[in-house]
């Protein structure tokens, strides 16, 4: 069984860790421990602190950003000890390597995936010492609860309950085999005796670590599978739950910052005097590629840097409009360039026998697109008696360490990454494509030692942001005589993210899939699900031009092309089932199915849609069927799959960042427009427990979104939508479709 | 400029840019930051406070407009440490997730069901245009159903 055998693999490296940071060397491990073990608490085993008031306090090596992994990565720990949850706190682990988090690393290794690229840069630094096994404290590529929790957190509190029992065992003179554990207490049936764990923290503290301790099975499973209250949601209903942005710091200073309109672009010159005339004002700070003011606070420092008339160059732009970017990337499929990714059977012999009238092409277009999370971008830093100090809410603390440690020219021990909790993220904030800790080196430098803190305008948040890649992909498929494919071949653009996206689920016997690098001046990150965004998108619409194109039911049409049992097929006719597929509908309604895979989670969802009054798109319900294997904490996992939805619908109908001369046009939430409460659809999640492996819940939700909704609205007024955002393509905006 | 205006029950005075939003005074003069800065040009609701007891965006509205007012924040909703009925539906419909909207949207909601016991769908779309990027909707009108259906 696979969980097993992955177990067995890690139990290796878990021993390790479960020693506290033995793998690496006795003095991460004694690191460790001060770092975060207070007056009597005792560091049993990595992760897991135990008190002796009883407390359990689990260390995250990720981020919050919204996704409750903090809860689930307890839950996870809590269950395998046999904790009393009433006592279980989950905090921050330090963006310190003793706390890298190597079963993220794992996951992506045993997946056979190599590290991300936004993983890249941490390879490349001072991490290295083992290349596969890379220190990561990475939030992103919906890893928590998968890699964390299942490799990292469940063995360690399972070694942790081992030791607290043997504990016991030996403080009463009995075999640890005839004791029990239940909600945080040891107990002897056979004497009666009892102890809690914080009395036998210490004792357990001293023994050595069980290299492979054994895990519950699921049927044993108590806690994980049910949804208790978060830990966050109190204080995130009183305004008291502390973001980056709400940092205090004594003597701190406020940065707000304008950077070249083109990205790539340098400050020329700038003219500071305006700014220093106002109140509040401690300083203009010129950079390489913007200015800064800094100031009392960050409302006069951005009204003082609005004063300002920088000067910038446009080095280095590649396109100046839209227009541009099309013909660019026309010219990109059309080349002879690119990488073969994947080749089946032959699919350039089934294209000459194929008679014209069966041969299809479609060209997909998907635009670039903002992240948006509602906490503007910000980060606070300082330098003082030679040391940096950061705090932020980044998605990778260590990956920000070592781009601070480039920066700054510091040694290792001289940066010290503090996380906090981030309004949103959805893969912006990550170190490669973090310009804005560009800035805020210089700048806090420049006022040392008082803490600055760097807040983006909304305005500066949009035009310098990581977008996704605007791509396009050109697909062909050549259709039997039944209306069925005998091959598929297409040629997409891929941004400079790695992309594990482009398989298609459908078992068709000629397939040749290949990528063409392309990339402009416009900085590109990675947008909640990645490149499973756009492939999502085309591969999902095309086939549904494939099965309207031979007359038949979109729906029976992907079924005939996935083996019957497989989780793929399962998806597909679970939500076609709960949405009544089939059924009637109100005249000019339609309903549109798409099918995806992402992080290991099978995701299909239905939507029904209709035109309103308007000829806008109104989206009545979407009915979405998930297996991700196993599941934590049910409620946060609906949580994710109904955002992810959201999110990606609201990107298919309207969202768009596009170009005036090389600079990002939309500054703002009303050029900018995302979906909203009143046009909300009813959304119905099913998942379905499988002995698949578990698959992520953060980013799944959102690719089988768009093309869903554009199949539905093809389903229900005829229009093929070839290009995102849908609102542009009915208007006829934007360009041919 | 000396601005005197009552925040969240106490009377208050204080010496402000009497041009500087509310927001900006809130987070920066009085320590308040449960009001959260989203766009600064009123599209998002993040900074949705209470004046004279009617939603706001307060990014939008200089210290001077408040003077003489009533200011409630998110911080001061709750009525001696128990939570305000809003609060405790957004907590019973497990609303948040990353939280960093939901001031904003409780404020709204609040000062919805206190002029309309029980809202329709339509009066919850025309209070709550407010933004959630990671999409908390569902439940935002979940919770403020239940809270109808309280009544
Ligand atoms: S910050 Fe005021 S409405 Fe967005
Ligand atoms: S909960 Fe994250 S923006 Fe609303």
């Amino acid at each position: 069984m696979r969980r097993r055998s992955f177990l067995i693999g890690s139990a290796v490296i878990a021993g390790g860790l479960a020693v506290g940071y033995r793998a690496w060397s006795q003095s991460f491990e004694r690191n460790a421990v001060d770092l975060v073990a207070g007056e009597g608490e005792h560091l049993l085993a990595g992760w897991i602190r135990i008190g002796t008031d009883d407390t359990v306090t689990v260390q995250i090596p990720h981020v919050d950003m919204g996704q409750g992994i903090y809860t689930a990565l307890a839950m996870m720990a809590a269950e395998e000890l046999d904790a009393d949850w009433s006592t279980v706190r989950a905090e921050r682990a330090p963006g310190e390597k003793a706390f890298a988090n190597r079963f993220l690393a794992r996951g992506w290794v045993t997946q056979g995936f190599d590290v991300p690229r936004f993983a890249d840069r941490i390879t490349d630094m001072v991490f290295t010492e083992a290349a596969r096994f890379v220190n990561l404290q990475i939030t992103g590529g919906s890893t928590a609860v998968r890699f964390t929790g299942q490799a990292g957190m469940r063995v360690v509190a399972a070694a942790s309950r081992q030791m607290l029992v043997e504990a016991a065992a030996r403080r009463w003179g009995v075999a640890p085999r005839q004791l029990t554990v239940r909600d945080g207490v040891v107990t002897d049936p056979s004497s009666g005796q009892t102890a809690r764990f914080g009395t036998l923290a210490e004792e357990a503290a001293r023994l050595s670590v069980p290299s492979n301790p054994r895990l519950k099975k699921r049927s044993e499973w108590r806690l994980v599978g049910t949804s208790p209250l978060r830990f966050d949601i109190p204080a995130k209903t009183d305004g008291t739950f502390g973001y980056g942005i709400d940092l205090q710091l004594p003597d701190m200073l406020h940065a707000a910052v304008r950077a070249a309109p083109v990205h790539g672009g340098r400050l020329l010159g700038v003219d500071t005097e305006p700014a220093k005339a106002l109140p509040g004002v401690e300083r203009v700070v010129p950079l390489e590629r913007a200015v800064a003011v800094v100031a009392a606070s960050w409302w006069q420092a951005s009204r003082a840097l609005d004063l300002l008339e920088p000067e910038f160059s446009a080095d280095g732009i590649t396109i100046s409009t839209q227009a541009d970017l099309e013909r660019a990337q026309d010219e990109a499929l059309e080349s002879t360039e690119g990488e073969t990714v994947v080749t089946l059977g032959n699919a350039s012999e089934a294209f000459p026998s194929a008679d014209a009238s069966r041969r299809f092409d479609a060209t997909y277009r998907v635009p670039y697109l903002h992240h948006a999370a509602m906490e503007p971008i910000n980060a606070t830093m300082q330098f003082a008696d030679g040391v940096l100090t950061f705090w932020g809410g980044e998605q990778d603390a260590l990956g920000t360490k070592a781009r601070l440690l480039e920066l700054s020219g510091l040694a290792a021990s001289k940066v010290v990454v503090h996380g906090l909790p981030a309004g949103g993220s959805f893969g912006r904030r990550i170190a490669p494509s973090a310009d804005y800790l560009d800035h805020l080196v210089p700048i806090a430098r420049a006022m040392a030692p008082r803490p600055v803190k760097l807040i983006l305008s909304r305005e500066e948040e949009f035009t310098h942001g990581a977008y996704r890649p605007a791509l396009a992909a050109q697909m062909t498929a050549a259709l039997d005589a039944d209306g069925m494919p005998t091959a598929w071949m297409q040629r997409y653009l891929n941004g400079p993210t790695r992309n594990e996206a482009f398989h298609i689920p459908y078992s068709i016997p000629s397939q040749e899939i290949a990528s063409i690098d392309f990339a402009t001046h416009v900085q590109t990150g990675t947008w909640r699900s990645v490149a499973h965004t756009q492939h999502a998108f085309w591969t999902e619409s095309f086939i549904d031009e494939l099965a309207h194109a031979s007359g038949r039911d979109p729906l029976d049409y992907r079924r005939m092309l996935l083996p019957e049992g497989s989780r793929a097929r399962r998806v597909l006719e679970i939500a076609a089932e709960r949405a009544g597929w089939g059924e009637a509908l109100p005249p000019g309604s339609g309903r549109g199915i798409a099918l995806a895979e992402s992080y290991g989670t099978w995701v299909a969802e239905v939507v029904e849609v209709s035109l309103g009054e308007d000829s806008m798109p109104r989206i009545h319900r979407v009915v979405a069927a998930v297996d991700c294997g196993g599941l934590v904490h049910p409620d946060t996992a609906l949580q994710q799959v109904e955002g992810g939805i959201i999110m990606g619908l609201s990107a298919a109908l309207r969202e768009k960042i596009t170009l005036e001369d090389g600079a990002v046009a939309q500054t703002n939430f009303p050029d900018y427009p995302v979906l909203r409460l009143p046009e909300t659809p009813k959304i119905e999640v099913h998942f379905l427990e499988s002995d698949g492996p578990w698959g992520g819940l953060g980013e799944p939700g959102v690719p089988p979104a768009a093309p869903a909704l554009a199949n539905a609205l093809f389903a229900a007024t005829g229009r093929r939508i070839r290009r995102l955002p849908i609102i542009d393509a009915l208007s006829g905006e934007g360009g041919r479709a | 400029m000396r601005i005197d205006f009552q925040i969240n029950g106490d009377d208050i005075s204080i010496e402000v840019d009497p041009a500087k939003p509310l927001l900006w005074v809130l987070r920066e003069d009085l320590g308040l930051t449960g009001t959260k800065y989203g766009c600064g040009v009123a599209a998002c609701g993040a900074c949705t406070v209470h004046l004279d007891g009617e939603a706001k965006r307060c990014c939008v509205l200089p210290a001077e407009a408040v003077a003489g007012r009533a200011v409630t924040t998110i911080e001061g909703l709750a009525a001696k440490g128990e939570p305000h009925r809003v609060q405790q539906a957004w907590i019973d419909a497990r609303v948040p997730q990353c939280g960093y909207c939901q001031s904003g949207m409780i404020m709204a909601a609040a000062s919805l069901l206190a002029k309309t016991a029980n809202p329709t769908d339509a009066e919850i779309d025309a209070a709550i245009t407010n933004i959630c990027r990671c999409g908390t909707y569902p439940r935002v009108r979940a919770a403020i159903r239940a809270l109808s259906e309280a009544v």
